[in-house]
């Protein structure tokens, strides 16, 4: 039972624009590796909770002050398109 | 084209839910040290962090957690024990990370209640508005599209600025509850000061879930999503139409599409956005970079008992502490400086009642007129008190102390100064009155012949008239009494 | 001895006693880099104009040591790559903490060093700038993904280095150029200024010469960050007191599960000669059970692909980078991620995405964070018996370069002994323990020895780590360029 994988669908989600030989490739190694990771169905964790965090970490917090940090001069002249003090991006398009 | 008559309407019912987005008033952004400060250069407001750069990490603001929590008390809500973040994955320009940082399955708070009040024919309606949940999320930055040609300006200031999102359920039947939920719930957080609450500034935002069913169904019509709402009043126009709109695919037999729609306001209409091929998929999974929150049921109990009054049980104590009606009490509450006015002026000791009329007709006619707030309104509570206590006292009467009070508010002179220059204090000795009184009965048989034959109507044109030769200084009641006495001979 | 052959405390003595200490340690490695990183490719970006010596003033624990640094560890206005096209030009604004601790320390950084791309893979083959070469064989891999950093160290092309580990990738790299590395537990070194792969596990360490070393750099490189809410607030030992150590009554557990086919009979020879050596020097060793080690790597290839999928989602030319110009948004998108991840990059994202979607994440994601858990478990019930446990870092000594880049999975592979102590947060270091014979090699290669210690017992690994190496002398050996 192993699973197939719609890669359309998730290089989409991935924003990815797969070349069509790329698309075949990935599927077949995809697949192969989920057909490995298949074997964790084998294990009984009815009972266990899930690990997030390995450390007992809790309430790790900052005060409320502002700090200027100063650097989007630097972040700007970088930018791989910029247009003054923003960075520009194509046109998006809403209704 | 569907008939949209009323009485197809009426078979109907509408089922709403609001989503708000509140920005809290934190010196600092959620989950790094930049300022939130408004009107900055762009992108003057950044640090690593903010920005998404590759190997920064978040720290959560404990205030921002706070001021959560006091909204969530506020709004009769369950404080989640653990709180944990989560990443909202999705590309978009505006979205340094290509994930927001929010809230899944452990929000901060969750169910809970708004009772909204309303005025209904003159008396105060109340209902219960389900909370689902209110939870913490991080805002996106902002892109600008507007007369530019060749692309999308953005600018990151707003990145990272805390939200609550505020999710109510599906309770509201009509756009004009929508909009006292949302007034509602705006005069809570003012109270709590979490937030400057304005829709135009983008500090409160608000999205609206509509769908309709045919009365006494119990399933859920589909619902569709509307944005881009700048005001309560637009919220309200927009379920308007939209309700109007998906009657009219029922009745004409098309399907409704789930879907997003945005209001446009010059239009008046909403409409569906274009992209959008697929939903979502967010791929909601526990944010790694954040380790959970714990809130000690102590903690909260601190919270608890540190909120301030709020609106409905300041609206219990003006009806009680200053006998008002539960109208007047609600009126007043409603805006909290408004109420703040209110209670500074019945400080000065005068009479709660007529301070309530006074604030609620005169005050804020003259705060709209001069597009002024109640904040910033140029008469302090103090000088408004001088002027009811004229009337109280019997100086001035009800009518001369308007003009008193426009003039106060021109000059800087108190109510006192202007009466005595003015030389406006009401007449109410009698031997004077009754020389006027004289005098317009001797002017004006036929009106007094009206009255003696049985128009009582027509005293009141002669009370007009002693007034007239009064220059409005007579007090009305005693020249009413003189007149009848005069004129039933008694 | 030449400069560039000096260890860390050796540099450190030298810089101290002479005047012009740092400079000729920084003119001696350029030398060398210029000499023979063209053959090894240790390094991505190196400019000897670009090395600031340290002030007079700042006579830190590390004064005038220079520091090579992974090219995913953010350094201010040094392009930081990551080894991706993804990331050409990105020039970061600012510092990662463990660089400004270093430079605090008086360290020089002085490089940047090689790396699979975003960290994935076991062999620095998958760089956007070429493979590194094993220093001990230039046909052979140096392992990954901190293979740069490994290589130069093992190649005295850097007195010591930073890497970092998330499935393995400080140690089995460590293992293959027979070095020592050490990834410490997670929380104890901040991740600020780590670009993030899987941020649950990812953690930065030292490569060195020598254990010593690895506890100078621990020394400055350990402790809390107010800017990383997953740094733990737990005191630093010196750990250079742990060193020296004997190692009698150290309880070690050797994993039955760890000696199964698939692990080289070499390797396992080699492992059974350090066994040997411990019990010589005192250390009781006895079995122990973690039975669900056959599962780390599943484990690993959900939790870690997931979260790098969710990280690298932030790579789309908008702010910084490789950006494919076009007047569409979605081609904005669409066409520089495709054309800026190599191929093992969009493996991983894909993945990841897929175990994240929508109907997937109880059945992959969700069990693969319980299947974690598990794991955990069987390492907190080992440490109720023992004190350290020990294995191989790799199951094969180093492959040759393009041997297993066609099967992802066998590559995935290589760090089956790694991957549990990034998924259960544990401090793990790998020393070198013995070569190949070499016979059907051109020489002799590195193996290397793993062990395991509790949540903030660096120092118990260094007490063991130090006594096998001075019994041993894998140390003194070095390549030939």
């Amino acid at each position: 039972m192993s699973q197939k994988i719609n890669i359309e669908q998730i290089a989409e989600l991935a924003r990815l624009n797969l070349k069509p030989e790329e698309r075949v490739k990935l599927t077949k190694d995809l697949e192969a590796i989920l057909a490995y990771v298949d074997q964790l169905r084998e294990v009984d964790t009815k009972k266990i909770e899930p690990t997030s965090h390995v450390l007992p970490l809790q309430n790790v917090f900052r005060k409320d002050f502002a700090v200027p940090t100063r650097i989007s001069d630097a972040v700007l002249s970088h930018a791989p398109k910029r247009e003054g003090k923003f960075f520009k991006v194509p046109k998006v398009i809403e209704a | 084209m569907a008939r949209e008559t009323s009485e197809v309407i009426t078979v109907y019912e509408p089922v709403i839910g609001l989503e708000v987005h509140v920005q809290l008033k934190t010196k600092s952004k959620i989950f790094c040290a930049c300022s939130t400060e408004f009107g900055r250069e762009p992108n003057e407001n950044t640090c690593p962090v903010c920005l998404g750069l590759p190997g920064s990490l978040p720290v959560l603001n404990e205030r921002a957690l706070e001021l959560a929590i006091r909204v969530g008390l506020a709004l009769n809500c369950e404080v989640s024990p653990v709180i944990k973040f989560d990443r909202k994955n999705y590309f978009y320009p505006d979205l340094p990370k290509a994930y927001q940082i929010s809230q899944y399955d452990k929000p901060v708070s969750s169910k809970g209640y708004l009772t909204i009040e309303f005025k209904q024919d003159g008396k105060v309606m109340k209902k219960k508005i389900g909370i689902t949940r209110a939870h913490l999320e991080e805002d996106a930055g902002k892109l600008l599209h507007e007369g530019i040609r060749d692309g999308s300006w953005v600018d990151y200031n707003r990145a990272g600025v805390p939200l609550l999102e505020i999710v109510s359920e599906p309770d509201l039947r009509s756009p004009e509850e929508a909009f006292q939920y949302l007034t509602s719930l705006k005069a809570i957080l003012q109270y709590l000061d979490v937030s400057d609450c304005n829709m135009e500034e983008g500090s409160l935002r608000c999205d609206a879930n509509v769908s309709v069913r045919k009365k006494g169904e119990t399933e859920f019509g589909t619902k569709v999503e509307i944005k881009n709402m700048n005001s309560f009043r637009a919220v309200q126009k927009a379920i308007t139409y939209e309700i109007k709109r998906q009657i009219g695919q029922n009745e004409s037999g098309e399907r409704i599409v789930q879907e997003t729609r945005l209001w446009n306001e010059s239009k008046g209409e909403t409409s569906s956005m274009r992209s959008k091929e697929q939903a979502h998929d967010y791929r909601y999974f526990p944010e790694p970079d954040l380790v959970p929150f714990s809130v000690a049921k102590e903690q909260v109990e601190k919270f608890r008992k540190s909120l301030p009054e709020l609106p409905q049980v300041r609206a219990e104590r003006f009806r009680s502490q200053y006998g008002l009606s539960e109208y007047d009490a609600y009126t007043l509450v409603s805006d909290k400086a408004l109420g703040d006015y209110f209670e500074a002026c019945v400080k000065e000791n005068v009479s709660p009642k007529l301070a309530s009329n006074w604030i609620q007709t005169e005050t804020l006619a003259l705060v709209n007129s001069s597009g002024s707030t109640i904040q910033n309104f140029k008469l302090s509570p103090a000088a408004t008190a001088g002027t009811i206590r004229l009337i109280e006292n019997g100086t001035i009467s009800g009518k001369i102390a308007k003009e008193v009070y426009s003039i106060m508010f021109e000059t800087k002179k108190s109510a006192e100064e202007i009466v005595k220059e003015k030389d406006l204090v009401q007449v109410t000795d009698t031997v004077s009155l009754e020389a006027s009184v004289q005098k317009v009965i001797q002017a004006n048989p036929k009106v007094v012949a009206d009255f003696k034959s049985g128009k009582d109507s027509a005293l009141g044109f002669l009370v007009g008239q002693v007034m007239k030769e009064t220059k409005g200084r007579a007090n009305p009641a005693l020249v009413n009494g003189i007149l009848r006495k005069k004129l039933t001979g008694g | 001895m030449e400069p560039y052959q000096f260890s860390v405390k050796q540099a450190k003595e030298f810089s101290a006693k002479n005047q012009n200490g740092p400079s000729e340690l920084t003119q001696s490695l350029a030398k060398r880099i210029q000499n023979f990183d063209s053959k090894v490719k240790a390094y991505v970006h190196f400019d000897p104009t670009r090395v600031l010596l340290p002030k007079d003033g700042k006579k830190g624990p590390l004064y005038g040591v220079p520091i090579s640094v992974k090219d995913n560890i953010v350094i201010e206005s040094w392009e930081t790559t990551c080894a991706s096209k993804i990331l050409t030009g990105f020039i970061p604004p600012y510092d990662a903490t463990v660089i400004r601790k270093l430079r605090e320390a008086g360290a020089v950084i002085f490089g940047k060093c090689n790396m699979d791309e975003f960290a994935f893979g076991s062999s620095c083959e998958t760089s956007f700038f070429g493979p590194t070469r094993n220093p001990w064989n230039l046909d052979y891999v140096p392992g990954g993904s901190s293979g740069g950093s490994a290589a130069a160290v093992a190649g005295d092309l850097a007195i010591a280095a930073l890497g970092t580990d998330t499935g393995g990738s400080i140690r089995q790299p460590a293992s293959f150029c027979g070095v020592v590395g050490l990834k410490p537990t997670y929380g104890r070194v901040s991740r600020y200024g780590l670009v993030a792969f899987g941020s649950s596990l990812d953690q930065i360490g030292p490569i060195t010469k020598t254990v010593e070393d690895a506890a100078i750099l621990m020394n400055v490189l350990a402790g809390h960050d107010s800017q990383d809410s997953t740094s733990a607030d737990v005191p630093v030992p010196d750990y250079t007191s742990f060193l020296g150590k004997s190692m009698k009554g150290l309880k070690v557990g050797i994993p039955k599960e760890y000696f199964v086919k698939g692990l080289d009979p070499e390797v396992n020879q080699a492992i059974q000669k350090t066994i040997g050596v411990f019990k010589d020097l005192g250390a009781g060793c006895v079995e122990v059970n973690l039975p669900n080690t056959k599962y780390a790597v599943a484990v690993y290839y959900i939790v870690a692909v997931a979260e790098a999928s969710s990280n690298l989602g932030r790579f789309d030319g908008v702010q910084y980078g490789f950006r494919h110009e076009t007047s569409s948004l979605r081609d904005l998108y669409f066409e520089t991620r495709d054309q800026g991840f190599g191929a093992e990059a969009k493996r991983r994202i894909l993945l990841g995405t897929f175990v994240l979607s929508a109907g997937y994440y109880d059945a992959y994601y969700l069990k693969g964070l319980k299947v974690r858990t598990l794991i955990k478990q069987d390492f907190d019930r080992a440490f109720e018996r023992v004190d350290v446990i020990l294995g191989p870092t790799s199951p094969t000594p180093p492959f040759k370069v393009g041997e297993k880049m066609n099967d992802p999975l066998a590559m995935y592979l290589s760090d089956i002994y790694t991957i549990s102590a990034n998924l259960a947060g544990l401090p793990a270091i790998n020393i070198p323990c013995g070569f190949t014979e070499g016979a059907g090699h051109a020489s002799p290669l590195p193996i290397g020895v793993q062990l395991v210690a509790k949540p903030f017992e660096e120092g118990t690994l260094f007490r063991a780590a130090s006594a096998y190496e001075q019994a041993t002398q894998w140390h003194e050996k070095h390549p030939k360029l």
